[in-house]
C-alpha cells in the first residue's frame, strides 16, 4: 500500500501548526500501516478490528480533545485531522473512536461528578474501558425529545425501563451513557423533554443487556447494537447530575457531528485518490481513461468539492477553539461534508468501473459506510431543517 | 545514565527527489521531511533502555537546518526527555566528518554513557557520522546492531550484529557508539499526548560560537570530502513482455534472453 500523500489543492497545510501536521502525519502513517491492510477483511467478515484498540490507546486517540485524565488535550484542528485520517481508513473505525471520546467520555466530562470522571475517564482514555451512548430508540430517531425510556426515582437510586437502538459499540461497551426521562421528578412533567437525564449504566447490571444488530450492508467493521433496559436498577451515583433536558445529549451530538464533518473529508480523500490513480493507469482505447474529458470533469469536480469541504471544517475548527461555533454551523458542515463524501465515493466507484464494486478497492466500502454516516448523528434532512430554522426563525419539526 | 540518540531529518522515502539549479544540491520545495527511519530505531532503543533504567535520560541530538527541529520534536513525542539542536548557517553543505565534529563539540563537557544512531541516513547513505563521532570522542563503536542488551550495572553492553552467513556477538564497554540496524526493534508511533507535550520539553540550541568551533572546522572548509555534482539515476528500461503462443515457448524464450541478453544464467 503506497503512502497516502493527502489532498491539499489550496495549500491548507500552510495554515496548520507544526503540532497539527505532526498529529495528522502520525495518524496518517498509522492508518496506512495498521488499518488499511486489515480493514477490507474485517469489512467482508463483518468483524470489528478489536486488535486495533490497544494501538489506538497507545496513540492516545480516545477523548483526545479533552483535557486532563490522561487525555491528549488536542485543539480542534488537530482533533479534526485525527478524525479525518481515521475515517480515511474506515467510517466504522472513526465511529468507534467518536463514540468513545466525543459521546461517552465527553458526556462524563461535561456533566459528570468528579467521582464519575475519576472512575471512568482515565481507563477510557487508555482504552481499557469502552463506552457507548444510548439516545436513539426504535421509535424515536430524529425526534429524540419524545424518547420513551423512563427512569423512576426510588429510595436507592433509579429503575430504568426502555430500549435503545442503533448503538455503536453497544455490546463492546463497559459503560453506556443512557438517556431517559425521570417520570417522578417533582416539578418536572415526566413526559416532557425537560425530564431527560443521563445515566451511566454499567455492563453486567441486572436488567441491562445488549444485542448486536446483524445484516448490515454498511459500517460492517463496526459493532451496532440494541440496548435493552428491563427494570434495570442503578444507584444514585449513576446519574450525570449536570445533564438536564434534551440540550445535554444534543451538546454531545454537536461534538460528534463536528468530528464527522472532518471524518467525511478523510473518506472523500481516500476515494478521490483511488479514482485519480486508477484513471492514470487504466488504459482504454489505447490511452489512460484520465485523458478523457468526462473522467477529467469527474476528477475536477471531486477535487473542488473536497477543497470546499476542507475549508468548511478548517474555519469551523477556528470558531470552535474560540468558543464561537454555533450548532447550525456544525450542522452545515456535517450535512455538506457527508454529502460531498458520498458523491465523491459514488463517482470514484463509477471511474473504477467494475473494479469499483470489489472490496479490494476502497470506494464502495466508503460509499456503503457513508450511507449510514449520512443518517446518524442527525440525518441530512434534519440538518437542513436546523438550517431552515436558523434562516427563517421558524422550526419545521417542532 | 545519559543516553544520546542521533537524529537526522531526511526526505520521506516516497518523495520525488529533483536536482536543483545548483547541481550539488537537491530541490527542497515540495519535499516532505521525516526522521531518518534508522534513527527511529535509535530513538526507540534509547527509550526502551530508559524504561528499564530509572535514572536514564534520553537526549535527541541533531545537527541540521532549522526544519530539522521537527524530527527532534518527533523524538520528544516518542519519549525522549530533551533535545539538543546544533545549527549554524556556517554548517551549510558540510560532509559527515564536519557534522561529526559539530556533534562531538555539542557533547563536550557532558556526561555520556551511550550514543545510539541509525546505521546510516537514507538520503546520502554515507555511514559516516556515527563512526566519525566515535573517533572524535575516542569511544568504541559497534555498527549495524540488531539486538542490544545492557548489563544490569549499565557499564557494558552485549550487541548482536548480522554478518555474512551468521551473527556476531560483541561485548563493549560503555560509553560507546552503537548504530542500529532494521530489526532491532519496532519503533512506536509518537502518542498524541506526547506530541502535545513535546513542545514543552527542553530544547537547547547551539550555534557555531556556542560550540566553540571555528568556521574552518565546519561547512565546506571543514569537510575533507565535497559533493561536486549530483545526477539522477539512469531511466529504467522498459519491461519486456514475452508472449509466445504457448507457455513452453515463452519459457524457452525467457531462458534464452536470460542467457544471451542478460547473461545471468
Amino acid at each position: 500500500m503506497p503512502q497516502f500523500k493527502g489532498v491539499d489543492f489550496y495549500g491548507l497545510d500552510g495554515l496548520l501548526s507544526d503540532e497539527e501536521r505532526m498529529v495528522r502525519d502520525t495518524v496518517r502513517e498509522w492508518v496506512d500501516d495498521r488499518v488499511l491492510p486489515v480493514i477490507g477483511q474485517h469489512y467482508r467478515e463483518g468483524t470489528f478490528p478489536s486488535e486495533l484498540i490497544p494501538e489506538l490507546s497507545r496513540l492516545g486517540a480516545f477523548g483526545s480533545n479533552l483535557r486532563g485524565y490522561g487525555c491528549a488535550g488536542l485543539g480542534s484542528v488537530a482533533y479534526g485531522l485525527l478524525m479525518q485520517e481515521l475515517e480515511r481508513g474506515d467510517s466504522g473505525l472513526r465511529s468507534f473512536v467518536s463514540v468513545q471520546g466525543a459521546l461517552a467520555m465527553y458526556a462524563m466530562d461535561a456533566f459528570g461528578t468528579d467521582a464519575q470522571k475519576e472512575r471512568w475517564l482515565p481507563p477510557m482514555a487508555r482504552g481499557e474501558k469502552l463506552g457507548c451512548f444510548g439516545l436513539t430508540e426504535p421509535d424515536f430517531g430524529s425526534n429524540p425529545a419524545g424518547l420513551a425510556t423512563r427512569a423512576r426515582k426510588t429510595s436507592q437510586g433509579y429503575v430504568i425501563q426502555g430500549n435503545k437502538m442503533w448503538i455503536t459499540s453497544g455490546s463492546l461497551a463497559d459503560v453506556a451513557v443512557v438517556w431517559a426521562k425521570i417520570e417522578n421528578d417533582p416539578g418536572v412533567e415526566g413526559a416532557s423533554p425537560d425530564a431527560i437525564r443521563g445515566f451511566l449504566v454499567e455492563k453486567g447490571v441486572p436488567g441491562f443487556s445488549a444485542q448486536d444488530i446483524h445484516g448490515k450492508l454498511s459500517l460492517r467493521a463496526s459493532v451496532t447494537s440494541e440496548l435493552l433496559l428491563d427494570h434495570c436498577e442503578v444507584g444514585e451515583d449513576a446519574l450525570l447530575p449536570a445533564a438536564r433536558g434534551l440540550k445535554a445529549p444534543l451538546r454531545c451530538l454537536n461534538q460528534a457531528r463536528y468530528g464527522i464533518a472532518w471524518g467525511a473529508v478523510g473518506a472523500a480523500m481516500a476515494c478521490y485518490e483511488e479514482a485519480r490513480q486508477y484513471a492514470a493507469s487504466r488504459i482504454q482505447f489505447g490511452r489512460p481513461i484520465g485523458s478523457f474529458q468526462l473522467v477529467q470533469k469527474k476528477l475536477a469536480e471531486m477535487l473542488t468539492e473536497i477543497t470546499k469541504a476542507q475549508l468548511l471544517v478548517l474555519r469551523l475548527a477556528q470558531l470552535k477553539d474560540q468558543g464561537q461555533a454555533r450548532h447550525p454551523q456544525i450542522s452545515m458542515a456535517k450535512m455538506n461534508n457527508v454529502e460531498t463524501a458520498l458523491g465523491v465515493a459514488r463517482t470514484a466507484r463509477d471511474i473504477l468501473g467494475a473494479a469499483g464494486i470489489l472490496d479490494e478497492c476502497q470506494c464502495f466500502r466508503h460509499l456503503c459506510n457513508l450511507e449510514s454516516v449520512k443518517t446518524y448523528e442527525g440525518t441530512h434532512d434534519i440538518h437542513l431543517l436546523i438550517l431552515g430554522e436558523e434562516i427563517t426563525g421558524i422550526p419545521a419539526f417542532a | 545514565m545519559e543516553i544520546f540518540a542521533l537524529v537526522k531529518q531526511v526526505p520521506d522515502s516516497v518523495s520525488e527527489i529533483r536536482i536543483s539549479s545548483d547541481p550539488r544540491r537537491t530541490e527542497e520545495a515540495g519535499i516532505k521531511f521525516v526522521m531518518n527511519p534508522f534513527d527511529e530505531f535509535a530513538v526507540e532503543e534509547a527509550i526502551r533502555i530508559k524504561e528499564r533504567f530509572v535514572d536514564a535520560r534520553v537526549t535527541a541530538l541533531c545537527c541540521g537546518p532549522e526544519r530539522a527541529v521537527e524530527s527532534i520534536r518527533m523524538a520528544l513525542a516518542m519519549g525522549a526527555d530533551r533535545g539538543l539542536h546544533a545549527w549554524d548557517p556556517a554548517f551549510q553543505d558540510q560532509d559527515g566528518i564536519a557534522t561529526a565534529r559539530v556533534l562531538a563539540a555539542a557533547l563536550k563537557g557532558r556526561a555520556v554513557d551511550l550514543i545510539l544512531a541509525g546505521k546510516h541516513a537514507i538520503d546520502d547513505v554515507n555511514h559516516t557520522v556515527p563512526s566519525a563521532l566515535a573517533e572524535f570522542l575516542g569511544l568504541p563503536q559497534v555498527n549495524g546492531v540488531t539486538r542490544l542488551e545492557l548489563a544490569a550495572d549499565g557499564k557494558s553492553a552485549t550487541a548482536r550484529r548480522r554478518i555474512e552467513g551468521g551473527e556476531e556477538i560483541v561485548d563493549v564497554l560503555l560509553p560507546a557508539v552503537i548504530t542500529c540496524e532494521k530489526g532491532i526493534n519496532d519503533p512506536r508511533y509518537p502518542s498524541l499526548p506526547g506530541l502535545m507535550k513535546a513542545k514543552k520539553k527542553e530544547l537547547e540550541r547551539l550555534t557555531l560560537a556556542q560550540l566553540g568551533l571555528a568556521t574552518s572546522d565546519v561547512g565546506l572548509e571543514g569537510s575533507p570530502t565535497r559533493v561536486t555534482r549530483l545526477s539522477p539515476p539512469p531511466p529504467r528500461s522498459q519491461a519486456k513482455i514475452i508472449a509466445r503462443p504457448t507457455l513452453e515457448e515463452s519459457v524457452a524464450e525467457l531462458v534464452r534472453l536470460l542467457q544471451e541478453e542478460a547473461k545471468v544464467l
